[in-house]
């Protein structure tokens, strides 16, 4: 792992000035490794923040709004999985060289399911390994990929009680502090 | 291959499709760059479609393609690219809607689609979007939990009224609109200001006097006179859709994105009905489309632009049958006064539908002049017209019936499509699981 190097190097100047920020030193470049825990590090705190502080506490403790689905119709909030994907899609407009998406084992919506042999591989290992990441390389289309698979948690009761109620849930049983699927980050390296 | 000359038709590869044959001279329309590829195509697909597609909440936008998740499913089928399926000037292999792969496309990504839904167990691949459940891309009217919240609507609606436009106060309050120019003030019939040569025409000037131009302040030289680059001003006879520009944005826009007004918006010649490839009157056929062939000048008189107008040159099956309608008895009944305003159908109620647009901090209400806009696929009119008077049941079932639609919506649909049974089914089952939702 050690040789590659990343291609976007876009995000590679400004993970490496991440880097220095943070006494990285002389470095010449980041790991992809790295590079995928910071990126993940933003993501989780993002995705907590909304999920803590809008929808549960408006929907769970305040009930003062729904989230749905279909927001625009319902004139509710963006769900989480949504909010994180929304944004996943304006990186890809943005033509970044990563990207990143949410899946489960127990995917609501069946395009979350995992497909890759990574993808399956790595959700199986974050569900049987609490608070540890998978690492794995894969060869999709003609590019080659760091593919990282970090745990993604019920940190909150709206996270449990939505899933557990969505008439297109396979599984009905998650509580708190569930992995309840991952987040998978792919930067595309050498091969 | 020099695309800027004159007569480019010896470049056309192919007969070009329903959507773009008016606009075939206008190579550059779309091959922005003779050396460039699939890109530039791409981004001539997004100038003109972008938006709509936008609005319309694409269910396949290419963000989902871009994902590496998903290059297995782009290897044989790319998505991201709008001819990938819409491939132009290949007639042998267009089918409706411009679509140029063939209709079990849907199985190239959802071949397992009864694991997820045992329900669709042998339902052939060609009926995915063809008999009425779903779309490729707009899918507004048509998704689960939006059947589900209209399920055992009647035929028709307590309620039956379509969206009225915006008083005109909004129009005259929007930020495009001169009313530092013209300001809104009644004028009268001494104060017109056309030359001495054109004011005699007393026809002229009572419809002028008798309509919203002169109630709003708008004099004869607001669209006769224009200024050109050297800053002279001149009179002209004829003003055309860029005079009607500077008031009614929205509208002409909207005729400038439809078959109506798509050459102008290239700089060709006025569409005329001898061009176009359905039925058309020949006794219509070198009228020319702009926006006072409909309006009529200065009556602009809204009626007729609404049926007669159309029925001028329209001569399809649709067409010919609406005068026999229940849509056209209602619109004679408003027009009569015994029908309640905003109860009649006319073509524009349907074709032309109110629509909102969001202008600076206000909300708009015009007509949509793109009459293509909600036209196809045709389930696109659930819920920027149908559902207005009809329950969604009824709707979906109607839009489906091709022979009903022939005869102008005169009867009942013969065709009932299943999907609001399936969800009603698939609902039930989740309220026996217990499952409610947040
Ligand atoms: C209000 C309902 C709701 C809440 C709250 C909610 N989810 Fe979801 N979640 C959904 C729906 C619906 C989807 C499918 C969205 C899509 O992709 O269309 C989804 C998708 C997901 C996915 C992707 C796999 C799948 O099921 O499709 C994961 C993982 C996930 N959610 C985890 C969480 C976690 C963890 C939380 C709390 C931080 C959470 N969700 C909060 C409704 C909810």
């Amino acid at each position: 792992m050690k040789t590659k190097s990343i291609l976007a190097t876009g995000v590679l100047a400004s993970a490496s000035m991440l880097l220095s920020a943070c006494g990285g030193g002389e470095s010449t470049g980041i790991e992809p490794k790295e590079m995928a825990d910071a990126l993940h590090s933003v993501m989780e705190a993002d995705r907590t923040v909304y999920t803590r502080l809008i929808v549960n506490r408006l929907v769970k403790e305040e009930k003062v709004i729904k989230a749905s689905e279909h927001w625009k119709d319902e004139q509710a909030l963006v769900l989480p999985a949504q909010m994180f994907r929304y944004g996943a899609e304006r990186v890809a407009e943005k033509g970044a060289a990563f990207s990143y998406s949410l899946l489960s084992s127990w995917p609501v919506n069946k395009q979350n399911k995992p497909k890759t042999d990574v993808e399956v591989k790595g959700l199986k290992f974050i569900e049987e390994n609490p608070g540890k990441n998978f690492y794995g390389e894969e060869k999709l289309g003609d590019t080659t990929y760091f593919t990282a698979v970090y745990p993604d948690v019920a940190v909150a009761p709206a996270c449990v009680s939505c899933h557990n109620g969505h008439k297109d849930t396979p599984r009905t049983d998650f509580k708190i502090g569930d992995v309840m699927g991952g987040v998978v980050i792919r930067i595309p390296v050498k091969s | 291959m020099q695309l800027t000359g004159d007569d480019k038709t010896v470049f056309l590869p192919g007969e070009t499709t329903h959507g773009h044959h008016q606009i075939e001279m206008a190579c550059a329309a779309c091959h922005t760059d003779p050396l460039g590829g699939g890109e530039v195509l791409q981004e001539a697909c997004m100038n003109c479609h972008g938006a709509e597609l936008k609005v319309a909440d694409d269910s396949h936008p290419k963000s989902k393609f871009t994902d590496p998740r998903n290059a297995d499913r782009v290897a044989k089928l790319d998505a991201r690219q709008c001819i990938t399926c819409h491939t132009e000037h290949r007639p042998e292999i267009t089918n409706a809607m411009g679509v140029t792969v063939s209709d079990d496309v849907c199985y190239v990504c959802h071949s397992d689609i009864a694991d997820d839904r045992p329900s669709h167990a042998g339902m052939e691949f060609d009926t995915c979007a063809s008999a009425g459940c779903h779309n490729f891309h707009d899918n507004r009217g048509l998704y689960e939990d939006f059947l589900i919240k209209h399920l055992h609507e009647p035929a028709n609606l307590a309620s039956q009224s379509v969206p009225a436009t915006s008083e005109k106060s909004v129009l005259l309050s929007l930020a495009h609109y001169p009313i530092d120019r013209y300001p809104a003030r009644k004028l009268s019939l001494k104060e017109r200001d056309a030359p001495v040569s054109v004011r005699d025409d007393a026809k002229i000037a009572h419809d002028w006097f008798d309509t919203a131009h002169s109630e709003a302040g708008v004099n004869c030289t607001a669209c006769h006179e224009v200024t050109d680059e050297t800053s002279n001003v001149s009179w002209i006879d004829n003003p055309d859709y860029t005079v009607c520009l500077t008031c009614h944005k929205q509208q002409v826009e909207g005729f400038l994105a439809g078959k109506h007004g798509m050459r102008l918006a290239q700089d060709l010649s006025p569409m005329t009905p001898a061009m176009a490839k359905i039925p058309m009157h020949k006794d219509a056929a070198n009228k020319e489309l702009n926006c006072v062939s409909c309006h009529k000048a200065h009556r602009f008189d809204t009626q007729y632009a609404s049926v007669d107008a159309c029925l001028g040159c329209h001569t399809d099956e649709h067409s010919k049958q609406y005068k026999g309608s229940p849509h056209f008895t209602l619109w004679q009944k408003e027009l009569n006064g015994t029908g309640k305003p905003n109860s009649g159908i006319s073509c524009a109620t349907c074709h032309l539908p109110a629509s909102e647009t969001k202008v600076g901090d206000k909300l708009y209400v015009h007509s949509q002049h793109n009459q293509n806009d909600n036209l196809r696929p045709n389930e696109k009119m659930l819920r920027s017209v149908c559902m207005s008077c009809h329950g969604l049941e009824f709707a979906i079932d109607a839009l489906a019936d091709r022979d009903l639609i022939n005869t102008n919506f005169n009867g009942k649909p013969g065709i009932h499509v299943e999907s609001l049974d399936l969800a009603e089914k698939r609902k039930r089952e989740a309220d026996k699981r217990g499952v409610e939702g947040m």
